[in-house]
């Protein structure tokens, strides 16, 4: 190959022909890096897709060849008691996690920010449960749930309050898998506020005391307008994340008590890998995309315009 | 810096009061909430069985019995499923790395033509919650287009479908972007083709980003439960996670904590190995200013 293909055209002034060629070539070696990439994200990720939604209206016993059903799996979906069930329990879940897992962590940032010592530590313990495998901590707040020797039993009894059910119970369960999710979740969402925080300029409070604003106001005007954005992120991250619930229900409580823990993903895995009625699973998750796909596209807009 | 409090407020006498005040609730309040709950299961695992049982329960373990953690690394041949998730997560990465950094230098430094259709294409799989392709990306792993293979019970399942990650292609293409044009000029006018000027240019002045969608992409998969849960059927393919909440009904409660110990112990010593990576890689890929 000669050289002057390599070098850049404009200094040797290359014919047309020559930058062409070059030009493919690139476009070659491109395609040769992507390959892999494409093949991986067409296999695993664009077909599944196109098949996901094709499936939500078909039927699939994988010993006969799929069959169309129109809006079938929708309408079994529909007559299913389950079903409204599972999505006021993943409303429920997802309104529970909101007000502690987005008010809770705010308000933690906040206060660190302030703090003049010891913040290695506490950033580094805050983030230390989000580290666990999510397996570990389900099964670990289970043992602490137990109503027996259970350790918030114990803590409750210890100050003389009367212990709970926690888990045991339908009107706690619930609450209960929201606390641990909290728990285990809420590192990351503190460190990327703090991160916010710390970049709001001095002069703003500086000004807003100047004019006589005391603590809460200038909490209230500088602090939360100057993080909105991030508030605004994290607020649909989490709403995307916590209707995904599944490792919590499933270890902890299966779904119970009765079906006051059944989640939209518990009832998915059930019809896919109980019923074996992948089509009807599919329906669900459609169902779910799209509920899910309105809260994406807003974090989409976000995220463009804030680029 | 200045922030919502100021710093002559905080020197007065009862500024002060109040600051160490404040402080000594948080530094209580966090050792409680975040500490303790760890500390509890690590001692947990040292207590017998029976002594677990009583109500209430014992503050500090009778006999500090290490024994639990080697009955436990027996009891549920927990070695067998070390060796199992260290194969899945090494492979993970492996492939992460090896599929989505060509990807990403050759959109960012190749421009080859349609490139910003395919990064288009790949970023628009991250609005997709991963949960709502949970059924098709099973029904293809068990019959994979084309070559019409099963891979059930392979780490395969989990290789592939976790290459196709965009994130971190966004991630590397991002960082990549900011590499000077000169340098890859510099290098081609050297004679070097475009792999060429990959490995030795480009990748090592990215080590930085590369740190992060290593320590990501290895966390992640330690960490992941649901999708190895159904592609792995086969009790002695399983990896820690789903062996520990398959054992978790017929384990004595000792031992199960001792199980839980040690399968937090890579994730968290990687955590306060890595600390800084993994908080910058926190808030590189969510939010900016």
């Amino acid at each position: 190959m000669s050289t002057a293909v390599r070098l850049p055209s404009a200094a040797l002034g290359v014919r047309p022909t020559g930058r062409l060629r070059r030009r493919v070539r690139e476009n070659v070696t491109a395609y040769g890096l992507l390959c892999a990439a494409l093949l991986v994200f067409a296999g695993f990720s664009w077909y599944p897709i196109v098949r996901g939604v094709l499936l939500s209206f078909q039927q699939v016993n994988f010993v006969t060849a799929p069959t169309w059903v129109g809006l079938e799996n929708f309408q079994k979906l529909f007559a299913d008691p389950q079903f409204w069930q599972a999505w006021l329990n993943t409303l429920l879940f997802t309104g529970l996690a909101l007000v502690f897992g987005f008010a809770v962590p705010f308000a933690v940032a906040v206060l660190l920010n302030e703090l003049r010592h010891g913040k290695a530590y506490f950033r580094l313990v805050v983030y230390l449960p989000v580290m666990l495998p999510p397996v570990v901590v389900a099964l670990l707040w289970k043992w602490f749930y137990d109503p027996g020797p259970g350790l918030f039993n114990t803590a409750l009894h210890a100050v003389g309050l009367p212990g709970l059910s926690w888990l045991n119970s339908p009107t706690t369960a619930m609450l209960s898998l929201v606390l641990v999710s909290t728990w285990a979740n809420m590192g990351s969402a503190t460190l990327i506020y703090l991160a916010a925080l710390q970049t709001i300029p001095g002069d703003l409070y500086e000004a807003a005391e100047l004019d006589g604003a005391g603590l809460w106001r200038r909490l209230w005007h500088v602090t939360v307008p100057q993080t909105r954005f991030a508030l605004l992120v994290m607020l649909l991250l989490q709403i995307v994340a916590t209707m995904q619930v599944f490792t919590e229900p499933y270890i902890m409580t299966g779904g119970g008590p009765g079906d006051s823990t059944v989640t939209v993903l518990l009832l998915l895995y059930k019809y896919a890998f109980f019923y074996n009625d992948f089509g009807t699973a599919s329906a669900l998750s459609l169902l779910l995309f799209v509920v899910l796909g309105v809260f994406g596209l807003f974090y989409v807009r976000l995220t463009r315009r804030a680029d | 810096m200045r922030t919502l409090v100021s710093e002559s407020q905080l020197k007065s006498p009862r500024g002060r009061a109040v600051y160490w005040t404040v402080f000594t609730v948080v530094a209580v309040a966090f050792t409680v909430a975040f500490v303790f709950p760890l500390l509890w299961m690590v001692l947990g695992a040292m207590k017998t069985a029976p002594e677990l049982a009583r109500v209430p329960p014992t503050l500090l373990p009778h006999s500090a019995n290490v024994g639990a953690y080697v009955e436990a690394w027996d009891f549920m041949s927990l070695a067998h499923f070390f060796v199992n998730t260290v194969i899945v997560v090494l492979g993970a990465w492996l492939f992460q790395l090896a599929v989505d950094v060509p990807a990403a230098y050759a959109l960012s430094k190749l421009k080859p033509k349609l490139g910003n259709v395919v990064l288009g294409m790949m970023l628009a799989t991250l609005m997709l919650p991963a949960s709502a392709l949970l059924v098709p990306t099973y029904l293809t792993i068990t019959d994979v287009p084309l070559l019409g293979v099963n891979l059930v019970n392979s780490p395969l399942a989990i290789w592939l479908p976790g290459a196709a990650n965009a994130f971190n292609i966004y991630l590397l293409k991002r960082f990549f972007d900011q590499i000077p044009g000169e340098l890859i000029e510099a290098s081609t006018l050297d004679g070097a083709g475009p792999v060429r000027t990959m490995w030795r240019v480009v990748l090592p002045l990215s080590r930085p980003v590369l740190g992060v969608v290593s320590i990501l992409s290895v966390v992640t998969a330690w960490k992941d439960f649901i999708w190895p849960l159904l592609v792995f059927s086969d009790p002695q393919a399983q990896t820690l996670s789903v062996a520990l909440q398959r054992f978790a009904p017929d384990t004595p409660i000792n031992l199960l904590l001792a199980g839980l110990v040690l399968a937090s112990v890579p994730t968290v010593v990687v955590f306060l190995i890595f600390q800084r990576n993994i908080l910058a890689g926190l808030t590189a890929g969510s939010v900016k200013g």
